[in-house]
C-alpha cells in the first residue's frame, strides 16, 4: 500500500465529483440566460464601450436567478448553495466569457463576509441588491497575505464605533468598477477589513487597459474614505485568506468552462473548414492535437470537481484540491484557447473572431489567484516535497 | 433492486458459518461462493451473482477479507476476469457461459487473448490467422501466429480472434473462438523483452482443432465480439490508475525525494511538484471515472485515463532515474524470468523507466487512443482510408 502523508487523503473516494441534477439544472438555467442575453458578438462590442460589465445581464443573472446569493444562507435571504453550485455557474460564465462580477462579488467577497459573519452584509449581497470587491490585486496568491497598501487614519471624527478613515491605493483589483461597496484590507490599529462606499467622496478607481477586457481590472485610491470595520486581526486574515482560496477555486471551474468552449469552437470549426478537398479535421495531425485538449479538459474536470467538492465539504484536503485544481485549469484554458486559435487558422488571429476573447481571458485568469507556477509550488509544503537546500541549488 | 449492501453482508456472513475458510480446502471454497452468487455479484443468477449493482461488489469482498477467506488472486486471472468473463457472458451461449464463467472465475482455468500478430498490431483488422471450417462444420483447423500473449504459459483457455473468409473486407470475415491452448498444434513460446524478462509470448497455431461449439458469436462477427473484449481491456488499464494519494509511480519517486535530501536540484523539484500534481490530477481523474461507472453512466473518460496513466508513467520513472543520480546507472537483474503480471514495485527505477515505455504501446498504442478519442468522442471525420470495401485478400501487406 502507498505510504500517504496525511491521513485524508483518501478523501477523493468519498466526495461526489459528478454533478447532481440540481446542479445540471441550474447549469441550464444558467446556459439559457447567457445564450439569449450574452453571446460573443454582444461581449465584443461591449469590450469598447465605457461599460465593460454589463450590469443588465448581472442583475438578472444575479438578482433573478439567485446567482449572487448561491453561497449566502438562506436565513441571511440567499440560496443556501455551496461551492459546488457556485463553481457550476462559474464554469457557464467562463463559456461564455460573460462580462459579470460573478466571481468577484458572490464568491470572493461574499466568502469573506461569510468568514466575518456580517449579517447585514449577508443580506444585501445575498438578495443580488448590492454588489461588493474585495479589494486585493487580482494576481493575490491564496495563502500568501497580500500586500496591504492602504493605511487607517485617524478614527471618523463623525462616525460610531468601528467606523475609520483610509488611504492608500491598490492597483489590478477584478469586479470592483461595478461594484456598490469594496472591501478593503488595511493597515494600522486595528488591521482589518473595512467596508468602503464605492460612491464614497474619497474613493477613486480608474480603469485598467487590461489583456482581458471582458473582466476589466481597476486601480482603486483611497483617499481619506470612509470606512467601517467588518472583521480585525486574525479574523480579519481568515476573511480574506478564505476569500483567496474560494476565488482560486471558482475560477479554476471558469477556466474548464473556458477550456470546455474552446475545444467545442474548434471541433466544430475543423469539421466544416476545408482545404485540400479534404474537412481539415480529418487530419491527423489536428486531430491528436484536439484530442490531448480534450484528455486535458478531463482531468481539467476532476481537479475542478474535488476543489468545489472540498470546499462544500470543508475537507481538510481543501488547499491541496485547491492548488492542483488552479493549476490543472489553467494550464487546460491556456492550452485551449491556443489551439483554438493556431487551429482556426487566419481567421483565429482576427478581431472578429472570438478565438481571442478566450485567449486573454484564459491567460489572464491563469495569473489571477495564484499562476499555476505558485500554485504547484504551494505543494511543496502541503505535500511534504520540500525544496532543494541552498547548498545543493545553483 | 431487492437486495442491499446489508443483506448481502448477512449472507455472506451466513455462508461463512457453515464453511471455515481457515480448514476448507480453497478451490472447494471459492466453487462454492461461485455457488451462493457471491463471487461478483452484478453477474446473473446461476452464473456467480445475483444481478446487483456492479457497486456493491466491494461489500462482498469486504466481508471475505475480514473474515480471512482466501481470494481467487484476481492479478493473475485478469484477463480472464477483465476481458474473457464480460466478452462471454455478452456474446456466449447459455452452455458457454456455464462451462466456462466458475472456473474462470475460481482461477482453475486461467484465460490468455490471441488477437495482435506480427503483421496486425494497431491495424487489429487486417489480421492473418486462418480458420478453416471442416466439411461437416463441426470443427475448424486454425493455423497462424499471434503475438503479445500474456499468461499463455500457464493459461488452460484463450480467447481467439481468426480470419474466416479471405474473400470478404478485413472487418467482415472475422470469427471469434475460445481456443483450448493445450491442445494439438499450438505451441506457446516466451517473448523476451527490452526490461529482460519475458511477460509475454509468442503462440504458434498449426491446424489446430477447435470445436464449432466453442465459437463465440456468429460465423463472421468476430470483430463485433472484439471490439467489445477491447473495451473491458480499456477499462481495466485505465482502472490501473492509483486509487490512493501516491498509490502509483509517484510515490516511489517521492519517497526517494524525501528519503534523499542530498539527491535535491531545484530543476528536479520543478519537475516533481509539476509530477506530482499532474499525478495526483489522474487519480482525481480515475475516481471520477469509477464514481460515473458506478453511476451507470460510463463516459469515454476511460480512453483518457489510459493515455495519461502511460505519459505520466514514463515521465515519473524517467525523473526517478535522473534524481537517483549515479546509482541510476545499474539495472537489478536482465536475467529472462517469467513474472506472473506486470509488478512495477520492488524493483528499481530503471526497470519501470523500461517497462514504462510499453505502457503507451500495449492495449491500443496512444497514437491509435488519439485517434478513437478524435473520431468518436469529438466526432472529427475519418482519415481518408484505402481498405474500405477491398476483400481482405486483395490489401497490399
Amino acid at each position: 500500500m502507498s505510504q500517504t502523508a496525511e491521513p485524508d487523503v483518501a478523501a477523493g473516494h468519498i466526495l461526489d465529483l459528478l454533478y447532481s441534477e440540481h446542479e445540471t439544472d441550474l447549469r441550464a438555467a444558467v446556459r439559457a440566460l447567457l445564450e439569449d442575453r450574452c453571446t460573443w458578438p454582444d461581449v465584443l462590442a461591449r469590450t469598447e464601450t465605457i461599460e465593460p460589465y454589463d450590469t443588465g445581464l448581472w442583475r438578472v443573472l444575479g438578482a433573478d436567478l439567485g446567482c449572487a446569493g448561491l453561497l449566502v444562507p438562506e436565513e441571511h435571504g440567499g440560496a443556501g448553495a455551496s461551492y459546488r453550485e457556485a463553481a457550476v455557474v462559474a464554469e457557464e460564465l467562463g463559456r461564455a466569457v460573460a462580462p459579470v462580477p460573478y466571481l468577484g462579488s458572490a464568491v470572493v467577497a461574499t466568502t469573506a463576509v461569510l468568514s466575518a459573519a456580517d449579517a447585514n452584509l449577508l443580506a444585501v449581497l445575498g438578495d443580488g441588491s448590492v454588489t461588493a470587491a474585495l479589494a486585493v490585486p487580482f494576481a493575490s496568491a491564496p495563502g500568501a497575505r497580500p500586500a496591504v497598501t492602504v493605511r487607517l487614519g485617524a478614527p471618523d471624527p463623525a462616525g460610531t464605533s468601528g467606523a475609520y478613515r483610509l488611504t492608500g491605493s491598490v492597483s489590478c483589483v477584478a469586479d470592483a468598477l461595478p461594484a456598490d461597496v469594496l472591501l478593503v484590507p488595511a493597515d494600522g490599529v486595528p488591521f482589518g477589513l473595512y467596508e468602503v462606499s464605492a460612491g464614497d467622496a474619497g474613493v477613486f478607481r480608474a480603469p485598467v487597459t487590461s489583456l482581458d477586457s471582458t473582466r476589466q481590472l481597476a486601480d482603486i485610491g483611497f483617499d481619506n474614505a470612509s470606512g467601517q470595520l467588518v472583521a480585525s486581526g486574525e479574523a480579519a486574515e481568515r476573511a480574506i485568506a478564505a476569500a483567496l482560496t474560494a476565488g482560486a477555486a471558482v475560477l479554476a471551474a471558469e477556466q474548464l468552462g473556458v477550456a470546455e468552449r474552446c475545444l467545442d469552437m474548434t471541433v466544430a470549426y475543423v469539421k466544416e473548414r476545408h482545404q485540400f478537398a479534404r474537412p481539415v479535421g480529418s487530419f491527423q495531425a489536428l486531430k491528436h492535437r484536439l484530442a490531448d485538449i480534450w484528455v486535458l479538459v478531463t482531468q481539467a474536470r476532476a481537479a475542478s470537481r474535488y476543489a468545489a467538492a472540498c470546499l462544500a465539504a470543508g475537507d481538510p484536503d481543501s488547499p491541496v484540491a485547491v492548488a492542483l485544481a488552479k493549476a490543472a485549469c489553467s494550464d487546460a484554458a491556456v492550452s485551449a484557447a491556443q489551439e483554438c486559435v493556431q487551429l482556426h487558422g487566419g481567421i483565429g488571429f482576427t478581431w472578429e473572431h472570438p478565438a481571442h476573447l478566450y485567449l486573454k481571458r484564459a491567460k489572464s485568469s491563469s495569473i489571477g489567484f495564484g499562476t499555476p507556477d505558485w500554485h504547484r509550488g504551494s505543494l511543496a509544503g502541503l505535500a511534504d516535497l520540500p525544496a532543494a537546500t541552498a547548498s545543493r541549488a545553483r | 433492486m431487492g437486495v442491499g449492501a446489508d443483506e448481502l453482508r448477512g449472507q455472506v456472513r451466513e455462508f461463512l458459518a457453515t464453511r471455515d475458510p481457515a480448514t476448507m480446502d480453497r478451490l472447494e471454497f471459492l466453487r462454492a461462493r461461485f455457488d451462493a452468487g457471491l463471487a461478483w455479484v452484478h453477474y446473473p443468477a446461476g452464473l456467480g451473482g445475483q444481478g446487483l449493482s456492479r457497486s456493491l461488489q466491494q461489500v462482498v469482498d469486504a466481508e471475505f477479507a475480514t473474515a480471512g477467506a482466501p481470494t481467487n488472486n484476481p492479478r493473475r486471472i485478469g484477463i480472464g476476469l477483465g476481458m474473457a468473463a464480460p466478452t462471454i457472458l455478452a456474446f456466449g451461449t447459455d452452455e458457454q457461459r456455464r462451462r466456462w464463467l466458475r472456473p474462470l472465475w475460481t482461477g482453475e482455468e486461467v484465460w490468455c487473448q490471441l488477437f495482435s500478430e506480427p503483421g496486425a498490431g494497431s491495424d487489429l483488422a487486417s489480421l492473418a490467422t486462418r480458420a478453416v471450417r471442416s466439411t461437416d462444420g463441426g470443427s475448424w483447423a486454425v493455423t497462424g501466429q499471434k503475438v503479445w500473449t500474456s499468461a499463455a504459459h500457464r493459461a488452460r483457455r484463450a480467447l481467439l480472434l481468426a480470419r474466416s473468409d479471405p474473400d470478404l473486407p478485413k472487418h467482415q470475415g472475422m470469427t471469434y473462438f475460445s481456443l483450448d491452448i493445450t491442445a494439438p498444434g499450438v505451441e506457446v513460446r516466451p517473448l523476451r523483452q527490452l526490461t529482460g524478462e519475458a511477460e509475454f509470448n509468442e503462440v504458434f497455431l498449426t491446424d489446430a482443432t477447435i470445436p464449432d461449439a466453442d465459437r463465440i458469436g456468429a460465423v463472421g462477427e468476430g470483430w463485433r465480439v472484439a471490439t467489445g473484449t477491447l473495451m473491458n481491456e480499456r477499462v481495466s488499464i485505465g482502472g490501473g490508475i492509483a486509487v490512493l494519494r501516491e498509490g502509483g509511480m509517484i510515490g516511489s519517486a517521492a519517497r526517494t525525494w524525501r528519503e534523499r535530501p542530498e539527491l535535491r536540484t531545484p530543476g528536479l523539484h520543478d519537475t516533481l511538484l509539476r509530477l506530482w500534481a499532474a499525478a495526483e490530477v489522474a487519480r482525481l481523474a480515475g475516481v471520477r471515472l469509477r464514481q460515473q461507472l458506478a453511476a451507470g453512466h460510463p463516459g469515454p473518460e476511460g480512453s483518457a485515463a489510459k493515455l495519461v496513466f502511460a505519459r505520466l508513467n514514463q515521465e515519473i520513472s524517467g525523473f526517478e532515474v535522473e534524481l537517483t543520480g549515479a546509482d541510476g546507472l545499474r539495472y537489478g537483474d536482465w536475467t529472462m524470468r517469467r513474472p506472473d503480471a506486470t509488478d512495477f514495485y520492488g524493483r528499481d527505477a530503471g526497470y519501470r523507466y523500461l517497462r514504462a515505455r510499453g505502457n503507451s504501446i500495449e492495449g491500443g498504442t496512444s497514437e491509435i487512443l488519439r485517434n478513437i478519442i478524435a473520431e468518436r468522442v469529438l466526432g472529427l471525420p475519418p482519415e481518408t482510408r484505402a481498405d474500405v470495401g477491398v476483400p481482405w485478400k486483395d490489401l497490399p501487406r
